[in-house]
């Protein structure tokens, strides 16, 4: 393989470039980014960066000592739009044709939007730097904006969070009577709901989005059941859409993301897939899903890396999925996965605190499964490397 | 100079927080026996290094799991890039002392 090109500039290609180079791969890379920034970290842009803590420029992933080491051709502000198999090239939007030994996809996946917010200015969503600055350009304008957030997942709840930190009047509505529960489990997902109405903001369960409403700008969020909620600025955060359109027809299968082996690998040779965008089977979870995670992203590139450069699948660590999240001064961290019927223990702190851990167990055994951790970090971390996936604990 | 603790207040595998006295917080180590000081604040995101793993005399950072060696301040891994300032730490009459460094890291 004399030709690598990674499409995706954010972690997991960045990410995956670093493996490459770190297995020992001396051949050309090729990285495509559809943003024009060079690979940075989003976490922060609900955070940090939306706060005004920080600014762009902290939020770099590489530097120019790593960018020198790692010797790859960046193609940034250039969107993929064909892969051809047979004759190993890419297309770019541009007319521009690539040709490549191997592939990365690494495209990631796009905010989900919702109907009639189109025509309108004010509604916002969060992905990328440039959503990111708009949004703080628009809860910073100078005064106390009404803000409605739709969605109360880890996007919604930390911008929730943040807006509320400037001072701004935020309602967050959520479709499902408890957010996040799939992800916490009910009992521990009901505490972490709680956190909004500790911080003075409302949460609206159970409730529908109808639609919006204003001329050019909107004025409102109108919900299933009629209600009106008055809004200077909506943040819709409701999942999101893996970014493989560009695959259409290529002979790379696509169902909710690449459908990959373990490996990372595709149905196509010297193929392969990396993070948001990437469906493989998860040695912990048992599950074929895609992972959101950060951790997955980095995680997953060195498995996609030697896959790659061997020809052979290679073995992914079976290490339980982690995620973070900061919501009002709390933070939140969970690893595991969490199968119905596992049963949450706190084992260290105080809920009533908001500081505490949990340990979920599973199956006759009552095997540790997942750990949350509210602001517990050093407990949390050491149950981290102790848990077992419940594929291997359940009782047949 | 500051006392840290008694030495048996710090058992190997351990690690503690010091923020009085000090202009930024400071994590003090016992890697295996071996007393070590660095800057606590990982210095790719906020996390505190005191609440990370230690593994040899590396900790890796709670929240992202950036690894440093607590020798020289130096990351070993992505997402860190910058060094966190190592401090002197010494043990005198039962006591862990902490000399604290001053300017930039190495």
């Amino acid at each position: 393989m004399k030709h690598i090109t990674v499409v995706g500039a954010s972690l997991a290609g960045l990410s995956t470039v670093r493996s490459l180079r770190a297995e020992g791969y001396d051949g050309a890379v090729t990285v495509v980014g559809e943003e024009r920034h060079a690979p940075y970290d989003r976490p922060p842009l609900s955070k940090e960066f939306l706060l005004g803590d920080v600014d762009a420029a902290a939020l770099a992933l590489g530097d120019a000592d790593e960018d020198e080491a790692l010797a790859a051709d960046w193609v940034l502000g250039e969107r993929a739009v064909g892969l051809d198999t047979a004759d190993r090239s890419l297309t770019l939007a541009s007319g521009r044709r690539l040709r490549t030994d191997g592939v990365v996809i690494a495209t990631g996946a796009s905010p989900r939007a919702l109907p009639g917010a189109e025509h309108l200015t004010g509604i916002h969503t969060l992905r990328t730097l440039d959503d990111a600055q708009a949004l703080r350009d628009a809860l910073r304008g100078g005064f106390a904006p009404r803000v409605v957030v739709i969605g109360a997942g880890f996007i919604g709840a930390e911008v929730a969070s943040t807006a509320r930190r400037l001072g701004a009047d935020v309602t967050v509505v959520e479709a499902a009577e408890t957010p996040l529960e799939r992800q916490l489990g009910r009992e521990m997902a009901e505490i972490v709901a709680s956190l909004h109405a500790d911080n003075g903001v409302r949460l609206l369960r159970g409730t529908g989005v109808a639609g919006f409403t204003g001329d050019s700008a909107v004025t409102g969020v109108r919900l299933a059941d009629g209600r009106l909620l008055p809004a200077d600025v909506v943040v819709v955060g409701v999942g999101v859409r893996p970014t493989t359109d560009w695959l259409a027809g290529t002979g790379v299968r696509v169902d909710d993301g690449v459908v990959c082996d373990a490996g990372c690998a595709t149905d196509v040779p010297g193929v392969v897939a990396v993070g948001d965008v990437a469906r493989c089977p998860h040695p912990f979870t048992g599950r074929h899903a895609r992972i959101e995670h950060w951790s997955n992203a980095t995680d997953q590139a060195r498995t996609a890396a030697r896959t790659l450069l061997t020809g052979a699948p290679a073995v992914p660590p079976a290490t339980a999925p982690y995620f973070w999240s900061d919501q009002y001064g709390v933070r939140i961290q969970m690893a595991g996965h969490v199968p119905a019927g596992a049963v949450p223990e706190i084992v260290e702190g105080d809920v009533e605190e908001r500081s505490f851990v949990a340990v979920y167990r599973y199956g006759e055994a009552a095997s540790p499964v997942a750990a949350l951790a509210l602001n517990r970090a050093k407990l949390f971390n050491r149950l981290r490397r102790t848990l077992a996936p419940a594929t291997t604990t359940a009782v047949a | 100079m500051i006392t840290v603790c008694r030495i048996e207040e710090l058992p190997p595998g351990e690690s503690l927080r010091i923020t009085d006295g000090v202009p930024a917080p400071i994590a003090v180590f016992n890697a295996d026996g071996t007393i070590y000081a660095v800057d606590d604040t990982c210095t790719h995101q906020d996390a505190s290094l005191a609440d990370g793993w230690l593994e040899g005399c590396f900790v890796e950072c709670p929240l992202h799991t950036a690894l440093f060696d607590l020798r020289t301040g130096m990351p070993t891994c992505a997402p860190a890039k910058t060094p966190v300032r190592t401090h002197q730490v010494s043990v005198e009459n039962g006591h862990i002392l902490l000399h604290i460094s001053v300017g930039e890291p190495a």
